[in-house]
C-alpha cells in the first residue's frame, strides 16, 4: 500500500484547508453583515463578494482536480451508513460551494444592483432584473448559507469522530501536516 | 490499515463530550455573529420595522419614501467636477440618468400635501459600466446625527406616549435644528421648485489621488413660489405627480448640481450639522429632467436607490449613515420584491 493512496495529494489537503477558512470566514461575514446597520456592514459586503467568486474558482480548480486525482479509499471496515454519509456530504459540499457563489451572483444581477469585486473591477449581470428570480435566488442564498453550516458542523464533527474515536486513518488523509504513521497518532 | 486500536470506553466518552463542545461552541460563535445573542443590536429589520406607518406594512412598495413616481432624463457634466473626482460622470458629457421625485413616508397612499419632506432618488451611469446612485432630500440638513438617534426618532413619532417626542427632542438637542426648518421652510407646489440634497458626506479622489470631504446639491432652474400648506391641502391626493407629469410634457426641467468641499475640520461624519456658508462650491453639470412615467409600471421601481452604489473616484466617508442606508435600502428591497404582487403591474406583458 502506497503513501499516495492512503492521503489527499498536497494540493488537495492546501485547497481543502484554504478552503475551510475561506468558507468559514464568508459564512461568519454573511450572517454578520444581514445583521447590522453599522459601517462595518459595507466593508463586511465589500469582502463577501470577492471572497465568494475567489471561493467559486477555488471550487472549479478543486473539482478539476478530485475529478484528477481521486480519494483515498475509505477504511473497509467503516459502515455502509457511514460510508454513504460520507459520500454524499461530498456531494453536498461540492453542490454549495459552486452553487452559493453562483445564487449570489445572481441574486445581485436580478436586482439590478452592479456587481462590484474591488473599485472599478466589475462582473457582467448572468440574469435579467426580476423580482421573482431575486426572491428565489435571495431566500436559497439566505437557507442554503445555514445549511451549508451546519453541513460543516457535521463534517467536523465526523471528521473529530475519525480522529479520536476510530482513529482510522480517514482525518489523516486530510490532515494540513504530513504524520509519519497514523498509528502512533491514534496513540 | 491497521486495526482501531483499544480505547477504553472512559476515553470514548471523552472524546464525544470534547466533539461536542467544539460543535456547540461553533454553533453558538455563529449565533452571536448572526446577532441572536445581542438583542440590542440594531439592525435592517428593526429598522424597517421602525418605519412601518400607522396605516400598516406598504407590501410591494419602498419601505420609507414609498410613494413616488419614475423620470428619465441626461446629466451633462460640464468637466469642472473632474478637478475633484476622477470618476467618468465628472468627465465632460452627457450620461444617461434614472431617478424617481419621491415623499419622504412609509406610506404609499399619503396626500402629497401632508409629508413636509421630499426627495429625489438618481441613477447615472456611465459608458465605463460604472453607475452612482444616489437618494437626496430638500431639507438642509438631516434630522439626526447617528442611525441609531434616527431610530429612536421613528420609536419616538410612533410612540402612543403623548410625551415621547417632547422627551426624545429634549435628549436629542441636534434634532432642533431640522424642527425648525419644517416649521419655517416655505412649501412649494412642484417637484420641480424643490432642491434636492445629499445630506451625508462622501470622499472624491481627483487624478492626483487627493481626497476632498464633499456634500452635493440639485438645485431647480425653476423659480420656486412658496405656497402655503393650506393651499396645497386644498389639491388633490396626488397633485405632484400630476403636475410634474404635466409640466415635464411642456417642457423638460433642469436642475444644477453644485458640489461643496468640506474644509479640515468641518463635521463630515454628522448630517445634522450643516458646513459653513463660505465653503467652496463648484458647478459640475446640469441634470435635465426629460420624461416622467408611473412608478407602477416604470422603469426605477425595481432599482434601489442604494447611496452606496458609487464610481470609482467617489467613496464613502466618515458619516455613518450610508451604510446604514445601504443596508436597510437591501433589506426593503429584499421585502418588496418579494410581495411584487402586493403591488401588481398595470402592463399585461408582466416579465418574470
Amino acid at each position: 500500500m502506497t503513501r499516495g493512496r492512503q492521503r489527499f495529494t498536497p494540493l488537495q489537503r492546501l485547497l481543502h484547508w484554504l478552503m475551510a477558512v475561506c468558507i468559514l470566514a464568508m459564512l461568519f461575514i454573511g450572517v454578520g453583515m444581514v445583521s447590522t446597520v453599522m459601517p462595518k456592514y459595507l466593508t463586511l459586503v465589500s469582502i463577501h463578494k470577492p471572497l465568494g467568486i475567489a471561493i467559486l474558482v477555488l471550487a472549479l480548480i478543486r473539482l478539476g482536480v478530485r475529478l484528477r486525482y481521486g480519494t483515498p479509499p475509505l477504511p473497509a471496515d467503516l459502515p455502509e451508513p457511514m460510508k454513504l454519509a460520507a459520500h454524499l456530504s461530498h456531494y453536498a459540499f461540492y453542490v454549495l460551494m459552486i452553487g452559493m457563489p453562483l445564487l449570489g451572483w445572481g441574486m445581485l444581477s436580478a436586482a439590478a444592483y452592479p456587481v462590484v469585486l474591488f473599485a472599478g473591477v466589475r462582473l457582467p449581470a448572468i440574469l435579467p432584473q426580476s423580482d421573482r428570480l431575486h426572491t428565489l435566488l435571495w431566500n436559497a442564498h439566505f437557507y442554503f448559507a445555514f445549511v451549508f453550516f451546519a453541513l460543516i458542523l457535521l463534517h467536523v464533527a465526523a471528521a473529530l469522530f475519525h480522529a479520536f474515536v476510530r482513529r482510522d486513518g480517514v482525518f489523516e488523509a486530510m490532515a494540513p501536516v504530513s504524520t509519519h504513521d497514523e498509528i502512533a497518532l491514534a496513540e | 490499515m491497521a486495526e482501531p486500536p483499544q480505547s477504553s470506553a472512559r476515553s470514548i466518552f471523552g472524546s464525544l463530550v470534547l466533539i461536542a463542545v467544539v460543535i456547540a461552541g461553533a454553533a453558538a460563535a455563529f449565533a452571536y455573529t448572526a446577532g441572536w445573542f445581542s438583542p440590542a443590536r440594531l439592525t435592517p429589520n428593526k429598522m424597517v420595522d421602525a418605519l412601518t406607518p400607522p396605516t400598516g406594512v406598504p407590501l410591494g412598495h419602498r419601505r420609507n419614501h414609498a410613494k413616488g413616481i419614475c423620470f428619465t432624463g441626461v446629466f451633462e457634466a460640464n468637466g469642472a467636477g473632474s478637478a475633484l473626482s476622477h470618476a467618468q460622470v465628472f468627465t465632460r458629457g452627457q450620461y444617461p440618468v434614472l431617478g424617481r421625485f419621491n415623499l419622504g413616508t412609509a406610506d404609499p397612499n399619503a396626500r402629497d400635501a401632508t409629508v413636509r419632506v421630499r426627495g429625489m432618488g438618481l441613477r447615472i451611469s456611465t459608458p465605463d459600466g460604472q453607475e452612482w446612485r444616489s437618494a437626496m432630500i430638500d431639507p438642509p440638513i438631516f434630522p439626526m446625527s447617528t442611525p441609531q438617534a434616527f431610530y429612536e426618532l421613528l420609536l419616538a413619532s410612533a410612540s402612543k406616549d403623548p410625551d415621547a417626542m417632547k422627551t426624545f427632542a429634549a435628549a436629542h438637542p441636534e434634532f432642533a435644528a431640522f424642527g425648525a426648518w419644517a416649521k419655517t421652510a416655505p412649501w412649494t407646489g412642484s417637484y420641480a421648485e424643490d432642491q434636492y440634497n445629499a445630506l451625508n458626506s462622501f470622499v472624491f479622489t481627483d487624478d492626483s489621488g487627493a481626497e476632498h470631504s464633499v456634500r452635493w446639491s440639485f438645485l431647480p432652474a425653476a423659480q420656486p413660489v412658496s405656497v402655503s400648506p393650506d393651499d396645497l391641502a386644498k389639491r388633490g391626493p396626488d397633485f405632484l405627480e400630476q403636475e410634474i407629469t404635466e409640466r415635464v410634457r411642456g417642457g423638460p426641467q433642469r436642475w444644477t448640481m453644485v458640489v461643496t468641499v468640506a474644509n479640515p475640520g468641518d463635521p463630515t461624519a454628522d448630517p445634522s450639522k450643516a458646513w459653513p456658508e463660505d465653503r467652496r462650491t463648484i458647478e459640475v453639470g446640469t441634470l435635465t429632467v426629460q420624461q416622467i412615467e408611473p412608478e407602477r409600471d416604470g422603469p426605477c421601481r425595481d432599482i434601489n436607490f442604494d447611496p452606496t452604489v458609487l464610481p470609482s473616484g467617489i467613496r464613502t466617508s466618515d458619516d455613518p449613515f450610508p451604510a446604514a442606508r445601504s443596508s436597510v435600502y437591501a433589506k426593503s428591497y429584499d421585502l418588496r420584491t418579494a410581495e411584487a404582487k402586493d403591488y401588481p403591474r398595470t402592463a399585461t406583458d408582466a416579465k418574470p
